[in-house]
């Protein structure tokens, strides 16, 4: 069996999971409708709200991305199916591609669903094409669930696991929060100075780096040391 | 040589040595009754054969390959069925065995291994609602996706009603016919010792007793 297929296995598998469970990613949406909602409650003052719509989808997404990781991880470890897969053998550069693809999906899923909201609670001009958003989102995503499955798969079977994992996790992702979200409020208010492109430019050297890196050690996340 | 050897196999886990001195053989058609109190390093040692974890010390072949150092290809040649039962229970029986066939390269009807476990009337079902007998017999279908060349049993007949030891029994000496080597360890001994020719007791991580299955000690340690 190739690599690629293992992965997609993998993937489908998670992409099941919550498909079963769908209260949970519906929780996940709310979750960050509720951080954009508290986010515009706190800012009274229109026109610094709509400078901030980009980087408050982003802070939805990232906060989502938290507890969408964390769950992802414990579904594996209820009863030892993550150990079940590496003795199967799946290899664990598969399950690191599968997982981190399922979780990347679910947050595109997550970010498609809050930017109208985005728009229609933040007011802000949405001067780039769509297309554009949709890269980036994509590429902010992508960004997210690459390093968030490799932190999450190293924090999962610690103690306190739901607060080692935000505490490396967040700082580790600052870069793709910061491009996106610039990227983002560049794309709401339109960029006759190109911006934009650099900005997707980091967010696309972030994936190279963090793709392959996850693939590399993976294997010394989930398999028994020696 | 053909058959398991384990030769002076120790693990331990901080101070504490969980398998000190550990060796035996299981031959070819051989099958080992593991035998202990709680706490004495079976299911430990059924793990480092299982290759769930590292031994610091030792060493173990199958067919005269080193197990760990060789785990990559000789993982799909052993199957455990043991405490944990690796499934996802938001998934139905028919999707936990439907994903695990995939992921282990198995293609074939998932009905009747459903049916072979007694579950052909609840495929459709999560595992979530599943009683813990139930899941056991999954996770028997599971592991029964691998064709073996070394079966490890690890409490094989906890939580499972008559009918359901008569299943575990009969998948035993199933995997037997097969050609594989098998190791079961329970603490029912006159159940464990209908399937094993052999016999080895534990005690605090180290070989207490050893000798013929029937013979196997019962009660205390002699």
């Amino acid at each position: 069996m190739t690599l690629l297929l293992e992965a997609a296995r993998v993937a489908r598998k998670e992409l099941l999971i919550e498909w079963r469970h769908r209260a949970r990613l519906v929780g996940l949406f709310f979750f960050a409708l509720a951080i954009l909602l508290l986010f515009a409650f706190s800012v009274p003052e229109t026109p610094l709200l709509r400078q901030l719509a980009g980087g408050s989808l982003w802070l939805g997404i990232l906060l989502a991305s938290a507890r969408s990781l964390d769950q992802s991880f414990h579904v594996e470890l209820e009863h030892g199916a993550l150990e079940g897969m590496v003795l199967a053998p799946v290899r664990p550069a598969a399950i690191f591609l599968g997982k981190a693809t399922a979780n990347a999906i679910l947050l595109v899923s997550v970010g498609a669903c809050l930017a109208p909201l985005v728009i229609a609670l933040y007011d802000p001009p949405t001067r780039g094409a769509p297309w554009v958003l949709a890269a980036l989102l994509t590429l902010g995503c992508t960004g997210l669930a690459a390093p968030g499955t490799i932190v999450a798969g190293i924090t999962a079977q610690a103690r306190g696991a739901s607060h080692l994992l935000p505490m490396l996790y967040l700082p580790t992702v600052v870069p793709v929060l910061l491009a996106a979200g610039r990227a983002t409020a560049v794309w709401f208010e339109g960029d006759p100075m190109d911006q934009a492109d650099d900005w997707m430019l980091l967010l696309l050297a972030f994936n190279a780096i963090f793709w392959p890196l996850g693939a590399i050690l993976f294997a010394r996340v989930v398999e028994p040391r020696g | 040589m053909r058959g398991l050897v384990v030769e002076e196999l120790a693990v331990r886990f901080g101070p504490r040595w969980a398998l000190a001195h550990v060796s035996f053989e299981v031959p070819e058609g051989g099958s080992l009754l593991l035998l202990g109190h709680n706490g004495s390093g079976k299911t430990t040692l059924l793990r480092c054969l299982s290759t769930a974890i590292p031994y610091d010390h030792g060493s173990v072949r199958l067919d005269g390959r080193p197990l760990w150092q060789d785990r990559a290809t000789l993982r799909p040649q052993v199957a455990m069925f043991g405490h944990a039962t690796r499934l996802w229970d938001d998934l139905s029986a028919r999707d936990n065995l439907a994903t695990w066939a995939g992921l282990v390269g198995v293609a074939d009807d998932l009905d009747a291994r459903l049916a072979r476990v007694g579950l052909a009337d609840t495929g459709d079902r999560p595992a979530r609602a599943f009683s813990a007998g139930m899941k056991r017999r999954l996770a028997l279908a599971v592991m029964l996706l691998k064709r073996p060349r070394l079966a490890l049993f690890d409490e094989p007949f906890t939580n499972l009603d008559a009918e359901g030891r008569a299943l575990v029994s009969d998948v035993i000496d199933e995997v037997r016919a097969q050609g594989a080597l098998t190791i079961v360890c329970t603490h029912l001994p006159d159940l464990g010792a209908r399937h094993c020719d052999t016999a080895l007791v534990l005690d605090d991580g180290q070989v207490a007793w050893r000798g013929a299955a029937a013979d196997a000690p019962r009660g205390a340690l002699p």
